[in-house]
């Protein structure tokens, strides 16, 4: 019972990292249409500032670790902006593929830019919080995963209050829904999408940072493993869906792993994407997405 | 005419004979990606070799020249890099600077083409077995397997040992098996063995499993990033058995990454810059005057890759790759910094291993283990 108790504790908090980076992954295909292959290196990126940043503030405090967490945040926020304005907005209202193709290039050059200017070797990120663990009878969890829970929760509710009932998630609504219709009834575009932008790589940095502090070695490649899961869990949850890329990425983070805590850890990810296809046939827009008929 | 075309012939062949040809080494090495860290000690070992090799005089009256080529850390690059220096740039031997997966592509390679190869840091014994032109200057995970399994019997005094395997990763796969035939012979027992996928970061569910299976001892058999997270997810899991692994934890990264968590731990190692060897005083002097840094295992063994050759070279004369092979084949007490090398029947280096230990994040030597 108690290792079963543990199994489920580290796959919450395994799945809340995900969670995380889904939400992004979702928030820009829900108003854009587009999967931006760009989020996880973004995800990287706040991480490094995090590490950069970690030194100006001492370690194991819980001012010093917000303070790192906004400043890695809004510096994402400032890159997701100008990555949308220089690589995004002058391909828009051509063909979605062309946008997917330079998505992909800026992830690419987000990666070796990486490699040039932090260097390819891993380093260790530093303590920003103070670290203990708390011992519930034999289930162990440390303060970090507890951190990253947390943290998960607040963003996910402060997204969908934002999202559902501020003058600005309205916006993004309407975008989402018909931007022609949008820019008639005056809503500014390039304003809301560029919001969408910030908003979507304040929470990649937010990731990045609780991702390092849990596994606390970071290098300018670290965003392709977790994004790819992120991926598959908003695909899961129903893309453009916020609580379904939560729920996507609670799920995935479970059932990786206690297929890894058994004799199959082998056939992780054979066993996660067969249940992602399995999903999928059975409810094509995913968990909680809904089918939306295209009008001809 | 015609002697004037006899004239420039002279002429051209008379300033090729001036300044000879470079010999041309091909060093392929994962520069960039996760496994850079072996890229980049074996190769600044590698390159400080050959620049002491120019310095005093070159080999064969002929400077060297080391062309590296970065394997990125992807399965397959190490193949195309091996292809470029032996088709393109006619390398005359190649030195692997990565670990033993990709030196793996590249043996038969070079085997088929006739070119010696030298790994440096690849342990795997599938690397030498594929066929007589390929060498290592390190040892073999047999022995290091061996080594390993002796030690945790006799010194840890574990019965029950739980191995932790990175699954895809030759070398980590390769030293469970040994460290298993040789640990389960002596009488222990291997109550679990998990695996995770290699550049996995999350370990907390197999070291759930490990901690219901209740070990006295946790053998992390794969690198040193993934051991130390490993090493971080225990303690916070409440693990307190100690953990122990192969030469690849001999990386100041383990430490930095490591932290407290990696305390008393245990690995092999291939060197040591404390050793009183005054030849390894003068290599530890020498490469700190050069880089400003004490020169660690995978430069140690960069270096001694390049070495070897040099003195294959020298002593077949030629750089013909059979005569540099039988050359190679037939080395004997040559003073490596990493220890007297005798190149083996199975062409693999045969040679002492260290056992260190980690103690206030600094790696202390704890005794030297002679192969059989």
């Amino acid at each position: 019972m108690t290792e079963f108790l543990q199994q489920l504790l580290n796959g919450i908090s395994l799945g809340a990292i995900f969670a995380l980076i889904a939400l992004g992954y979702t928030m820009v295909y829900g108003v854009l249409r587009f999967i931006n292959f760009a989020h996880a290196d973004v995800f990287m990126v706040g991480s490094f500032v995090g590490y950069y940043a970690g030194k100006l503030v001492p370690e194991h405090s819980i001012w010093g670790g917000l303070f790192v967490l906004a400043l890695a945040m809004i510096a994402c926020a400032v890159l997701g902006v100008v990555i949308e304005r220089l690589a995004y907005r002058p391909l828009r209202g051509g063909p979605t593929l062309n946008v997917l193709i330079t998505a992909i290039g800026v992830s690419l050059l987000l990666e070796n830019l990486g490699q040039f200017v932090f260097g390819a070797t891993p380093r260790p990120f530093p303590e920003l919080f103070p670290v203990t663990t708390y011992d519930f009878g034999g289930v162990f969890i440390s303060s970090n995963q507890l951190v990253v829970i947390g943290v998960t929760l607040l963003l996910l509710f402060a997204l969908r209050f934002i999202v559902m009932r501020t003058k600005i998630g309205t916006a993004m609504r309407a975008v989402s829904m018909n931007k022609q219709a949008a820019s008639l009834v005056g809503i500014n575009n390039d304003l809301v999408i560029s919001f969408t932008f910030a908003l979507g790589s304040a929470l990649a940095a937010a990731g990045g940072i609780l991702y390092a502090l849990n596994y606390p070695s970071i290098d300018p490649l670290m965003g392709v493993l977790p994004g790819l899961k992120a991926f598959v869990a908003a695909v899961l949850g129903g893309i453009g869906n916020i609580p379904g890329a939560a729920l996507g990425g609670m799920l995935l983070g479970i059932v990786e792993t206690f297929v890894n805590g058994s004799e199959w850890s082998t056939y992780k990810d054979a066993i996660a994407f067969a249940l992602l296809i399995l999903i999928l046939l059975f409810r094509p827009a995913g968990l909680l997405g809904r089918y939306v008929k295209e009008k001809v | 005419m015609r002697r004037l075309a006899a004239l420039a012939f002279l002429a051209l062949t008379a300033c090729a004979f001036g300044a000879p040809e470079p010999i041309k080494l091909g060093m392929f090495a994962s520069l960039t990606g996760k496994q850079a860290y072996f890229g980049e000690t074996n190769s600044r070992g590698a390159s400080f070799a050959v620049e002491e090799i120019n310095a005093a005089g070159g080999l064969l009256g002929r400077k060297v020249e080391l062309l590296i080529e970065d394997t990125r850390s992807t399965p397959g690059e190490a193949a195309t890099s091996a292809k470029k220096l032996l088709h393109r740039d006619h390398v005359v031997a190649l030195v692997s600077g990565t670990a033993s997966s990709p030196a793996l592509e590249v043996a038969p390679l070079c085997q088929a083409a006739g070119v010696p190869l030298v790994a440096a840091t690849a342990t795997n014994p599938r690397v030498t077995e594929t066929g007589d032109f390929i060498f290592r200057a390190c040892f073999a995970d047999p022995f290091q397997g061996t080594v390993l399994a002796r030690f945790a019997k006799d010194r840890l005094h574990a019965r029950r040992v739980a191995v932790v395997i990175a699954n895809g990763s030759a070398y980590s796969v390769g030293l469970a098996k040994y460290f298993r035939e040789r640990f389960t012979a002596d009488g222990g027992e291997i109550v679990a063995e998990p695996k995770y996928s290699e550049g996995e970061k999350d370990f907390r569910a197999q070291l759930t499993a490990i901690r219901a299976a209740k070990p006295d001892a946790v053998f992390a058999s794969g690198d040193y990033l993934e051991s130390a997270l490993l090493c971080v997810q225990a303690r916070a899991l409440g693990l307190t058995m100690p953990f122990f692994g192969g030469d690849t934890w001999d990386a100041t990264a383990l430490v930095e990454l490591g932290g407290k968590a990696v305390e008393g731990g245990y690995f092999t190692a291939h060197f040591s810059p404390e050793a009183r060897d005054p030849a390894v005083q003068s290599f530890v002097a020498r490469f700190e005057k050069r880089f400003g840094l004490k020169p660690d295992t995978g430069m140690s063994l960069g270096y001694d890759a390049v070495m070897l050759l040099a003195d294959a070279i020298k002593r077949a004369g030629t750089t013909d790759g059979r005569a540099m092979r039988d050359a190679l084949a037939a080395t004997k007490d040559f003073a490596g910094v990493t220890g007297r090398i005798t190149i083996d029947a199975q062409r693999n280096a045969a040679k002492s291993a260290a056992i260190f230990t980690i103690r206030d994040g600094k790696f202390v030597y704890l005794e030297s283990v002679d192969p059989r």
